[in-house]
């Protein structure tokens, strides 16, 4: 089902971003601390394809998100992106504000709540005709014509356009944004938690619709969700997050079998399967995430960790492919990564 | 199996809502019943009428509702059974019920808990309300029960506010207050949907092993599959206030017979198949609950729906209490 | 597509005005203020039809009458007839009310639109005059600024509008503080909208409900206080009829006592035109508010 053997050229190479939200206190709102929201990520998402992002609540994978969509400017790093097949790749974030504009067009976004996505004073025609008129549809009856069009490519009808965002549900609503996202012809678009205010039934209408279109369209996306069998479902490629920063990035055929990351291996365990008779190991975490704008010292996951080790403790692992497989990357002192961990102080031990 | 085997029998219940001048049948005649010692798993899609029911059951409706026909007959190990229904929500036999008997635990440990109190009172205050006890002794067994439900440094620990405790920790506080009075049910309203799953995997774990030492019976509520795949001893799948099918776990699982179970099942992503089979989604949107189709609920939505689902289908056992309402339950189209 | 699209034109639209418009008709209480205020209103801009008498005109032979067919409430000490006067005083107050609401309005929307969007120096600086403003007692403030500038309806407008930007200015600042969170908010962004056009066509137009309450709350609240401030003799010069200038004959106790029809007839047209606006403003309320279908 999935195309991934066929797309080898990096769309969008997102390096060593970071963003840090300062904490105020005081007075004279003195910065006596940063919550480090996304702590050095370097990821890159190859054309047509889709890069799942996975974690839970507080991980940073929707602000990386909003970073891409350039929603939020991250505190650091560079964001460089592909706009031609054989283009050259260009820093989103030293763009000039002409240049600035036009990327817009090319990056978008579905949001996680389809009741807050939609202005619910402004109907559905409204809604898409700013975006449409300010990107160059400059004539009304082809931003009308297109609105029909983008309304029937995700199933509904064309005179839902007169309608207003409360006469439909949930699914129509995100629908209806996926149909928004793409009206100015994106490239790659950030889905943050499509499906997650869903019910069940409703879930799988909407991922095989985005499925669909991706097919169509050539879309690339960038899919983040907390629920990592929707995120299997959808993704070539899987980021696992946890405060800030990615512990693994395998395949999403090789994450569920290969997983190398005890993180991994943790929320592989703990998502709750359909399916009896299949007894699984339950690994349960001890404790809560601990808080990002205090993340512990060492390996950010050494508090919950059941592996853990003296030099987690002390050591953060960095994000390294492993031996025997190039494309599976893993920031743990026990995977057998490309460079060896030998290099430890002595007395840090 | 004796009566006595069913902690809970729900036969027939009825409940609606009056908004305005609609008439909302939320729950359209649930029969049900609960073994003792075991869990039971409602499962169903938001609107079905899983929470409405439950909330039945404790008689916390709003004011809107009510029930309207059929009977609850609870059944306490050391006491009478008495039918919940007949009661109205203020009586003193209700009352004592809640909180003692049967205890509940809310989706939004957020907002479960009184932020102006502190941890501690809160949970001896259920205790207070049931039982004649000294309060050192209220405070001694809030902290024995926070200790079994590992909170850290639990004598501490209920000297806080909620806010100093995660979401987590606070779901915790609930089950504590909800089994603090040692009650024979627990009713647990989606009480991980607002967790993360790492968390939710924690608090599922303890529910289960406070069952193993306590006894009590559990109704979870829930519209993840796989949570009752995992707690379930038996299943009921909710569908626009009725029961569409009703087993065992392997029933349910192994054999699923109603179009809806089976569709649901099939519409969900499991984690280990990667993308490798398309979901069949449930096409259509639930009908609205005020308007809704004759015969069976789902048969818009249905692939097998002919002529005959326009009258509404029984409720049929297909063998060994599996029991299903569809026409063609028994060896019809839905088995293939 | 054309042929598609023209068939489609003929679908109803739904307006969300209209239905807005629906559901304001089905509240009885929106509908008793609506009515109330329309017909004071149409009646006093009717005035030279339904009265053939001047306000103004003084006639020293008709002093003092009782309410009878000819004048209607009966005229003042200077035999000018008070069914002209409450009329004409009406066009007056309710002109003085309403500009005034409107003007600090259009000032609130403004201002809270701008710091509820951007934040920042400018809105701490905003919210440091707005506290200024609502620490003195509103009273005062009106006193003195009218001493300052003077008697006069167009003075008088201004006070109003000075003091009644506050209560908009917070409404409006809070609503955009929550709504520029929105997810629709960050889709805009996400297609270059520039700011403007997100804070005044995305964003306000949500606030326009709980804007239009405020109005009518602050219509009603001007009103009484422009009859207070000319009551006490401190508003609209006494020439100008308006019904706190027609009830400040009623300062007397042997007017109160003696000749009711002087300061009754604006008293009722002064409460009931007040209770009009504030159903109306608690009926839209009702109506704007999501929560309630």
């Amino acid at each position: 089902m999935s195309n991934q053997s066929n797309h080898t050229e990096i769309l969008l190479d997102i390096k060593n971003i970071k963003k840090y939200y300062p904490i105020q206190a005081g007075l004279f709102r003195r910065t006596i601390g940063h919550v480090k929201a996304v702590d050095d990520v370097s990821l890159y998402v190859k054309r047509g394809e889709t890069l799942g992002l996975v974690g839970e609540s507080g991980c940073g994978k929707t602000t990386l998100g909003k970073c891409i969509v350039r929603l939020h400017r991250p505190t650091e790093g560079e964001l460089r992106y592909r706009f031609d097949e054989d283009g050259e790749y260009k820093d989103l974030l030293s763009l000039d504000k002409k240049e600035s504009f036009n990327a817009r067009k090319k990056i978008q976004m579905v949001f996680q709540d389809p009741y807050s996505s939609l202005n619910p004073i402004k109907n559905i025609l409204t809604a898409f005709d700013e975006p449409l008129r300010i990107h160059g549809w400059t004539n009304a009856n082809e931003r009308k014509e297109r609105v029909a069009e983008l309304l029937e490519s995700v199933n509904l009808h064309a005179d839902y356009m007169y309608r207003y965002p409360n006469e439909f549900s949930g699914g129509q609503r995100q629908r209806i944004c996926i149909a928004r996202a793409m009206c100015v012809n994106p490239d790659l678009i950030v889905c943050d938690e499509p499906v997650s205010a869903l019910d069940v039934s409703i879930q799988a209408q909407v991922l095989n619709l985005m499925k669909d279109l991706q097919k169509e369209h050539g879309l690339t996306y960038v899919f983040i969700a907390h629920d990592l069998s929707v995120v299997e479902y959808m993704s070539d490629r899987i980021a696992v997050m946890y405060l800030g920063k990615v512990v693994e990035l395998a395949s999403a055929k090789k994450l569920y079998y290969h997983f190398e990351h005890p993180y991994t291996e943790a929320l592989l365990s703990a998502i709750p399967i359909p399916k009896i008779g299949e007894k699984r190991q339950r690994i349960i975490l001890e404790g809560d995430v601990p808080s990002p704008a205090n993340p512990p010292a060492g390996c950010r996951f050494h508090t919950r960790c059941h592996k853990v080790m003296d030099i987690c403790r002390v050591k953060s692992p960095e994000l390294r492919p492993m031996k025997n497989d190039p494309d599976h990357l893993v920031a743990c002192h026990l995977a057998d990564t490309v460079e060896d961990i030998a290099e430890i102080p002595a007395d840090a031990v | 199996m004796n009566k006595q085997d069913y902690i809970l029998s729900i036969n027939d219940l009825k409940t609606q809502f009056k908004i305005g001048k609609r008439v909302v049948k939320a729950v359209d005649g649930v029969t049900l019943n609960v073994r003792r010692g075991k869990t039971m798993g409602l499962v169903g899609e938001s609107g079905c009428g899983k929470s409405v029911t439950a909330h039945s059951i404790m008689q916390l409706l709003p004011k809107a509702g009510s029930i309207k026909e059929g009977e609850i007959i609870f059944r306490p190990q050391n006491s009478e059974e008495f039918d919940i229904a007949k009661y109205r929500k203020t009586d003193k036999k209700l009352r004592n019920m809640r909180g003692r008997q049967i205890s509940m635990i809310f989706q939004d440990p957020m907002s479960s808990l009184n932020p102006v109190y502190r941890i501690g009172d809160q949970i001896i205050e259920s205790i207070i309300q049931h039982e004649r006890i000294s309060k050192k002794a209220a405070i001694k067994r809030t902290v024995d029960m926070l200790e079994m439900l590992s909170i850290p440094q639990a004598d501490k620990r209920i000297m806080d506010y909620p806010h100093q405790f995660s979401g987590g920790m606070k779901q915790r506080v609930m089950i504590a207050m909800g089994l603090i009075t040692n009650p024979e049910l627990l009713i647990a309203d989606e009480p991980t949907t607002a967790l993360d799953v790492t968390i939710q995997a924690q608090i599922l774990e303890l529910m289960q092993q406070m069952q193993e030492q306590l006894g009590f019976t559990i109704i979870i509520i829930t519209h993840n599959m796989g949570i009752v795949a995992d707690m379930a001893d038996d299943i009921a799948v909710m569908y626009m206030g009725k029961i569409m099918e009703f087993g065992a776990k392997e029933d349910i699982f192994l054999r699923p017979t109603h179009p809806y179970t089976r569709a649901l099942l099939k519409s969900v992503p499991v984690l280990g198949n990667g993308g490798n089979d398309r979901l069949e989604p449930i096409r259509g949107t639930t009908p609205d609950p005020s308007d809704m189709p004759e015969g069976c609920s789902f048969m818009p939505r249905c692939d097998l729906a002919t002529e005959k689902c326009k009258n509404a289908p029984p409720y049929e056992d297909v063998g060994n209490g599996h029991m299903v309402r569809c026409w063609y339950a028994k060896g019809g189209a839905a088995n293939e | 597509m054309a042929t598609v699209l023209a068939s489609k034109q003929k679908v109803k639209k739904s307006s969300l005005a209209k239905r807005n418009l629906q559901k304001l008709l089905n509240n009885k209480l929106a509908v008793f203020g609506l009515i109330v205020v329309t017909a004071m209103i149409l009646a006093c801009i009717a005035a030279p039809l339904l009265t053939p008498y001047d306000p103004m005109k003084i006639s020293l032979s008709e002093r003092d009458l009782e309410p009878s067919s000819n004048h209607l409430f009966g005229t003042d000490k200077l035999g000018r007839d008070v069914f002209a006067r409450t009329l004409y005083g009406g066009r007056m107050s309710i002109l003085i009310g309403l500009s005034g609401a409107i003007g600090g309005m259009l000032l609130g929307v403004i201002f809270g639109s701008l710091c509820g969007f951007f934040g920042g120096t400018l809105d701490a600086i905003f919210v440091k005059i707005a506290e200024l403003v609502s620490v003195v007692p509103q009273l005062l403030l009106v006193l003195v600024l009218s001493t300052f500038l003077g008697a006069g309806v167009q003075n008088l407008i201004y006070v109003f509008m000075f003091t009644g930007w506050v209560a908009t200015f917070r409404l409006v600042r809070g609503r955009f503080f929550s709504l520029r969170e929105e997810s629709f908010v960050e889709a805009c962004r996400a297609f270059g909208i520039g700011n403007l056009s997100i804070a005044f066509k995305h964003i306000l137009p949500n606030c326009l409900g709980p804007v239009a309450v405020q109005l009518t709350l602050n219509t009603a609240g001007f009103i009484l206080q422009e009859a207070a401030l000319s009551f006490i003799g401190l508003g609209v010069p006494s020439g100008v009829p308006t019904w706190g200038n027609i009830m400040n004959a009623a300062k007397e106790i042997i007017v109160i006592t003696q000749s009711p029809w002087l300061w009754i007839p604006p008293g009722i047209a002064i409460a009931l035109f007040v209770l009009g606006v504030n159903s109306l403003g608690d009926g839209m309320r009702d109506v704007l508010d999501p929560s309630q279908l």
